[in-house]
Formats: structure tokens, sequence, C-alpha cells
């Protein structure tokens, strides 16, 4: 964790990161960090409180207690859109995207919003065969596969050319084929951008992973290569054992 | 001294006539989300069955505002929504303006038939005496109904086979329908109960109010407010928003004008809404009914 | 093919081409084909056409559903009248008419967005706001409610209103041709000027929040800031239509503010189609010519007819006039790019 990078500030940090629900403590004292230019890969069994993590460096949950801070900066206050400003950008669980508009709308609008009317065209385009989009261009993202929904929901947010990218479960509903296209793309996309994957595919996490936090009842377990985590016996009890038996 | 019970007296009456005029509603938009525009309406209706049979056909009062009133109001309910209501069902906004027609043409059909005054019915009992002030007592039992009736629908809801089929059933439909459930039949009796509990609101509501064939509208604004303010849980929801509101517009009446009473509820409610913007269960009391 | 960022191969345009041709053979043509009453009639239509619109967009493409937008038309009329009133020439006024409606929308919205109010919290908030007006200037008959030299009335209400008069003149006051060229005049600028906005990154935004606020937050867009200031313009449109309203028949009374008007805005848009801006104006116009013929019509009962055809055209035309006409129109002529309902032309790109 402490690995230099450039500058020596870590791209995110949190300290002492809380979140309950009444009673129930979904995300519990987490104190992360990590380097900026990193892939790092989340992973946990259901409830784990990877998403709820995701939803507090966001502020979409107010956390109840501890910091997050971006590139050395303190944002836990910060209104979800002012993070996204910052430079956060996030692919969430269930694709959020505008449903009534058509895929060509939905990256445009998330364009638009950092660049003048003819750069955004252009983006747009660009990003469109960048994620092999541009023969859906005209359709109604509502009517669209979950993995086609995918893929828009993370065009509209590289748009934004985010210094960080939280993605959670990237290769939900997506076909064998998509999922290799997906593991191409995160890796490059990770040459100029940070980034934290949530996944429950192993295969695909083996494929990309470098360094992998593996969150457990709302809290860090450990932390290391995902070559150490497999010979890992307590991580193979809570989590790699039960799903992957062999 | 005086002053005080009297005062007392007025603040659980206002309370009371407010829970009882968002009773049905509580059922219907409450807990079924069905935009009934026509309310007030049915109200109307349960107010014109309690003076036709009493002051036409001679029926014990106490008769025709318990027990006809309901069930006329409930079986106008029942064909509403076999015939029109049950094609908007999951299309809030479209039941809002097909309610809005429902609502004009129950007014319409009233006038038609009974033309635009009616001579009322006055309040059953005598008076009793708080000091030098005469309360009538048909007030005091008016309470007490309420009272009861709310206990009811809360037992009924929760106590009953009925009414967790009900609760189920509003939750989630389609999982209710593969445990072999009718959802169409669920709704349509709820919509009947909702609609029974207005007509019986209207029947209770005739000896203090004015029974004309427009008296509706000056309920569909407030009993909205009242539910939507009360939050997800229905039930809970509308008697806590009933008494936060009923005693605001009791005791500003009482203070100054009636219409500042008025004034006070929407302001009370406007800022309760910006304090609490998914209703009041939906923060206080989040897993209540 | 582009101009001013409209595409001209679409379907879409022609319409809102032939929507401009007919509102301006109306501008012209008005006075000389309508007698003095129904003028005054047209004039009125016209104002409440406005109205209309303001609803359609902050509704259907904002996604902010206002019980209450009746009150801001309210104010623009109020306003007008107390201004005029007092001040005895109207551009001021005039004007007034527009700024005061759209602060207190801005205030208004102010309170219940950054209080992240929505969906039916939000229409039964608009809703009680718009019946306290209704209650407060009903009390206010007596002699005290006086606004510089302007009596508020009460329930009365304010009549003799001073019509508009040409700017800097306080005794040329418009005829009532002069009104219904500048209420129609109004009408196209509005119209046309939404057309735009939809077009341009802010209304693709307002669009963008109602589809999704969530995605548009994570993006980087302020949603209340947009809806505030969605809310806003609607807010000062439905104040202007007030103020034309009043020079139609030089009156205004508290009824403004009720619940009946409230509803009845909610079901024009309704009718006419919600997510398109012609179609809450047909609605409009519509219901408002329907009650006027039923109203002449000595039948006893408007009531029982007018309600039974507005369920009849429910269960008939479920999705509005206008999205009705252009399913059908997508049926007869597959892939010609009518639009769907609700996006303003989601077929094309949004270049």
């Amino acid at each position: 964790m402490t690995d230099s990078a450039t500058n020596g500030v870590p791209i995110l940090e949190t300290h002492g990161l809380t979140m309950r629900f009444g009673g129930v403590v979904a995300v519990d004292d987490v104190d992360f960090s990590m380097d900026e230019g990193e892939l790092r890969c989340l992973i946990g069994p259901n409830g784990a409180g990877k998403s709820t993590f995701f939803k507090c460096l966001t502020h979409q949950y107010k956390a109840s207690a501890g910091r997050v801070r971006f590139r050395g900066a303190d944002i836990t206050g910060s209104h979800t859109y002012q993070i996204a400003r910052r430079g956060i950008g996030i692919k969430t669980q269930v694709p959020s995207v505008f449903d009534g508009l058509s895929v060509h709308e939905n990256i445009w609008v998330a364009a638009r919003r950092h660049h003048g009317r003819r750069e955004a065209n252009r983006i747009v385009d660009e990003i469109l065969e960048r994620l092999r989009l541009d023969h859906l261009a005209s359709r109604v993202v509502g009517q669209l596969a979950h993995g086609e929904r995918q893929r828009v929901e993370l065009g509209t947010v590289l748009t934004g050319e985010p210094e960080l990218i939280l993605l959670d479960e990237p290769t939900a509903g997506m076909t064998h084929e998509e999922v290799n296209q997906t593991t191409d793309l995160i890796l490059e996309i990770n040459k100029t951008t940070s980034m934290i994957v949530v996944e429950h595919d192993m295969q695909f996490i083996k494929s990309i992973a470098k360094r992998v936090t593996v969150f457990h009842q709302g809290a860090i377990l450990i932390e290391d290569t995902m070559a150490n985590l497999e010979k890992n016996q307590q991580v193979r009890d809570i989590y790699l054992g039960k799903q992957h038996p062999a | 001294m005086d002053t005080a019970a009297l005062l007392i007296i007025e603040v659980l009456n206002g309370i009371a006539s407010l829970a009882l005029a968002c009773a049905g509603l509580a059922i219907i938009f409450g807990m079924m989300r069905v935009i009934n525009f026509a309310h007030g309406e049915f109200m109307m209706l349960g107010a014109y069955t309690t003076v036709v049979c009493t002051k036409t056909l001679g029926i014990n009062i106490w008769v025709s505002m318990l027990i006809i009133s309901p069930i006329v109001v409930g079986i106008i309910g029942v064909i509403v929504e076999r015939t029109f209501i049950r094609f908007f069902y999951g299309r809030m906004i479209d039941t809002l303006i097909a309610t809005w027609g429902l609502s004009l043409l129950l007014i319409g059909i009233v006038t038609a038939i009974f033309g635009n005054i009616i001579e009322g019915v006055s309040a059953p009992m005598g008076s009793f005496e708080v000091g030098v002030y005469n309360v009538a007592q048909y007030r005091m039992v008016l309470i007490g109904i309420v009272i009861l009736l709310f206990i009811g629908v809360f037992l009924v809801l929760t106590r009953t086979k009925l009414g967790l089929i009900a609760r189920g059933t509003m939750q989630n439909p389609a999982q209710a329908s593969v445990l072999g459930i009718s959802t169409q039949r669920v709704y349509m009796v709820t919509f009947a109960v909702g609609a029974g509990l207005t007509g019986l609101a209207g029947g209770l509501l005739a000896p203090i109010s004015q029974v004309i064939p427009t008296a509706g509208a000056a309920y569909v604004a407030q009993t909205f407010i009242t539910v939507i303010t009360g939050g997800t849980g229905a039930v809970t929801g509308t008697l806590v928003a009933s008494g936060v509101f009923g005693t605001v517009r009791q005791l500003l009446s009482y203070e100054f004008t009636p219409v500042l009473g008025g004034v006070g509820l929407l302001i009370v409610a406007v800022v309760m809404l910006r304090l609490l913007p998914q209703g009041i269960t939906g923060k206080i009391f989040r897993r209540s009914l | 093919m582009t101009v001013l960022g409209v595409n001209l191969r679409s379907w879409e345009t022609l319409g809102t081409a032939l929507v401009g041709l007919v509102m301006l053979v109306l501008l012209f043509a008005g006075p000389h084909i309508f007698d003095l009453f129904l003028l005054f009639k047209v004039t009125l239509f016209v104002a409440m056409a406005i109205l209309a619109l303001s609803m359609g967009f902050i509704w259907g493409y904002g996604g902010i559903l206002c019980f209450g937008q009746s009150a801001f038309y309210g104010l623009g009329a109020y306003t007008y009248a107390i201004a005029v009133g007092n001040i005895g020439e109207s551009t001021g006024p005039f004007f007034l008419a527009i700024i005061v409606p759209a602060a207190f929308a801005a205030l208004l919205g102010y309170f219940m967005f950054y209080g992240r109010l929505s969906d039916v919290y939000l229409a039964v908030v608009t809703l009680a706001v718009t019946l306290i007006l209704y209650n407060f200037m009903r009390s206010t008959a007596g002699e005290e409610y006086v606004i510089g030299a302007q009596r508020l009335m009460g329930f009365n209400g304010i009549s003799s209103i001073q019509p508009i008069n040409w700017p800097g003149d306080g005794n040329a006051l418009f005829f009532p041709d002069e009104i219904f060229h500048l209420a129609m005049g109004c009408l196209i600028l509005c119209y046309f000027g939404l057309k735009l906005l939809n077009r341009s990154h802010f209304g693709r935004v307002a669009v963008a929040i109602r589809e999704n606020e969530l995605r548009a937050e994570l993006l980087g867009y302020d949603v209340r800031l947009h809806k505030l200031q969605t809310f806003t313009i609607g807010g000062g449109m439905a104040g202007l239509a007030g103020c034309l309203g009043v020079n139609f028949n030089s009156f205004v009374n508290p009824d403004v503010f009720a619940l009946n008007f409230a509803a009845e805005i909610i079901m024009w848009t309704l009718i006419g189609g919600l997510g398109t801006l012609v179609g809450p104006m047909i609605g409009c116009i519509g219901l408002l010519m329907l009650k006027f013929e039923i109203g002449q019509q000595q039948i006893t009962n408007t009531y029982l007819i007018f309600g039974g055809i507005i369920m009849v055209f429910v269960l008939a035309v479920p999705a509005g006039l206008l999205p009705t006409a252009r399913m059908l129109a997508e049926r007869i002529l597959p892939g010609a790019g009518f639009g769907g309902p609700g996006g303003g032309g989601r077929q094309e790109a949004a270049r």
C-alpha cells in the first residue's frame, strides 16, 4: 500500500469509512488506499459491502463516518456531481443509463458536459467506435441487451476522461466473447487511468488483476496479489472455496 | 378550564374528521397507488346515500350512516373498478385524468337526479355542556367511531389472512399471482373496501357538513395532502399526519380564522415534506404499515 | 444537412414548420377572420396555450410534475393587475408579470429541489402552495389589503384592469386586435424558443435528467440546479400567460389559484401528449373549446357530458393525442422518423 507512485500521493484513500443502515454495518471502518495508475480489483461474497463502498466514494450514500481523499483533497462532503467533476467516473452495478434516449444521445450528453459542441461530436464518434457501438447509435438504449447497456454506460463514463474509474461488475450479463473484449478494453483504459473493479467472475479477475482487495462483512479482510490470495486458506474458505470448489 | 376542555374536544374532533375523510384514500392511494381524483365525489355519494335513506326512505340515521352508505359506495366502487379503473393499474398519471373524468361524471349524475340542492340531515343526539359551552354529543361519538375504525383497519391488515394477501399483492403482484392469488380479485376487493370506507366517511360527515353535488371538491386536496405527507405507511402515516394537521388547523381556526387554519395546514404540510421528503413514514416509521 | 441545429430531414422539423406556419397565418389573419367576441376568446386560448407550453416543457421534458403551474399564471395575472394599477404604464408591469412568477418559481424550486423533493411529494407541495395562495387571496377583500394604490379585493377579484399600452405612452392602450397580436407573437416566441432550447445542450440535459437523475449526476451535472433553471423558465412563461390572460377581459380573481384550474392544466398536457410541445397546446385549446361548446348548448348538465367525454377519451387514446397520431403515422410510414413520445425526436442523432 505504501508503494510509492510518481508523486507519492495516493490517488484515492479512505480513513475509517463506515456506512451503517440502522443496525447493519455495511461498510465497517475501511482504510483503503491505492496509487495512481493502479488497476485494483475488489472481491468478496455478496453483501460484503463492495457496492456500498462505491456508493460512499461517490456520495450516493452519505457515509456515517470516515473520510475520503482523492489525490490528497478531502472529498468526503462533496456532492455526487462535484466528485464526478473532480474526475471519478463510475459504472454502477445495475446499468444506469438514459433509457429513453438513443445510444448516441446518451454518450453525447456525457461528452457535452466536458467539451464544446464540435469536440463533443468528435468524441462521441470516437467512443462509439472504440466500444463497437456505432451500429447501435440510433437505437433507444432501453431496448438493448444487458451487455450492450453496460457498454453504453461505460461509454458515458469514458467521455469525461476521468482519472479514476470505478467499475461495478462490468462483465455481468455479457457473452463470453464480450467478456474477452471487455478485458482488453479495461487493460487498455488502465494505461491512462486508475481503476477499481468489482467482479465475481474469477477468470476475469485473474486476467486483469495485479493487486486484489478482499472485502468481507464490510471490512477489508486482506490485500495481496492474486497469486498469493489463491494460496490463502482464509480467503478460499470465505469466498473462493465456496464458489469455486476446485 | 372550560375553554381548554372545549379546545381539546375541538382539536380531537378536527383530527377525527380529517382522518375519517382520509381513511379510504389511505387504502386506495396509499396502498394501491391509484390516484383517485374522485375521492371527494365518493364521499359525496356516501353523504347523499345517508340523506336519501333518512329523509326519503325514513330509515334510522345510524343504520344509514354506518351500514347503508359504506355498502352503497362500496358497490359503486366495485362497478367503477371493474368497468373503468382496472384498465389503468400501473399507470399512475393516467389514473389521474381518468378519475378526474369520473369525478365530473359523478357530480353530473347526482345533479341530474337530485338537482343542485338537497335538504340535509341534522346530527342525531343532543348536546352536553362543558361549562358555559354546548358541545354536540355527535361530535364525541364521531371521535370514538374513528378510533374504532382505524383500530379495525389496522387489525384487518395486519392480523387477518385477507389483509396479508392484500398487502402482499400490492407490494409484489407478480409474486402473489405465482402463489396462486387472483390479483384481479384482490384489487377489486381492496378498491371496494377503500370506496366503502370513503362512503362511510361521507355518511358520517353528512350531518356536520354541507351536502351538495360539488361538496367533494373541498376534500380532494386536503385528503391527498394528508395521505401523501403520511408517506408509504398508509395507515400509521395517515393517522400521524391527520394528528398533526388536525391540531394545527383547529388551533389556528380557534385562535384566528378558519381560513388561516386551512393555510396553516398547508404550510405545515409543505414544511414537513421539505424536512421528510419521503413523507412521515418514509423516514421515521420505516417498517410500519 | 443542418440549419441552426435543426435536422432538416426529419418529419419532426416538418411538423414544427407546419405549426409555425399555422401560428403565423393566425397572427396576421386572426383579426380579419374572427369577429370581436371570437377574437377575445381566441386571445384567451392563446394565453392558455402559453401556459400549456410551460407545463409541457417542465413536465414533459424536465420531468417535473408541478401541480401548481396555475400558481405562476395567477401570480403573473395579479402582478400585472397590481403593478399596472399603481404605475399606469404597462411596460414595466408586463415584464414584472414575468419576473415575479419566475422569481417565485426560483424560490420555491430552491426549496424543493435542494431538499430532494420529487414525484408525488413535489406535486403535493406545489399544490399546497397554490391553495395557500387561493385561501390567502380570497381573504383579502378588506380595505387593509392594498398594495400601493391597488386593492386586492379578495374573492371579488380585481376588475377593470388597464390593458397593455404601447411602450412609453400610457394613453395609447392596445385595441383587442393588438392584444391578440401581442399574445400570438408571444406564443410563437415561446414555442420556437422552447424548440431551440430543447435541442440545445441545456434541453438535452433536462431530458437526460428526466430519464435518469443518478446517471446525470454521476456524469457531473448538478441536477438540482438544472431542475431549478427548468422550473424557473416554466414559471416565467406561465407568468407571461397570466399577464396576457388578464388582458383578455381585464379581470382576475382568486379562482386562478383554485384546485380545478390547477388540475385542468395537467389534463391538457396529458390529453395532448406528454413529452411534446404541440400536444399540450392542442389539449388545452381542445378542452377549452369543448368546455365553451358544452356551456353554450342549453344542456342543463355540463358535468355529465364533460366527464363522460374525458372518460371515453382516456380509454380510447391513453397515450394522448399527439403521440397516438405519431404512432399511427409510424405504422403507415415505417421508419419515416416521426419521433417517439417523450424525447422530442429521439430517432435523429443529437447534433
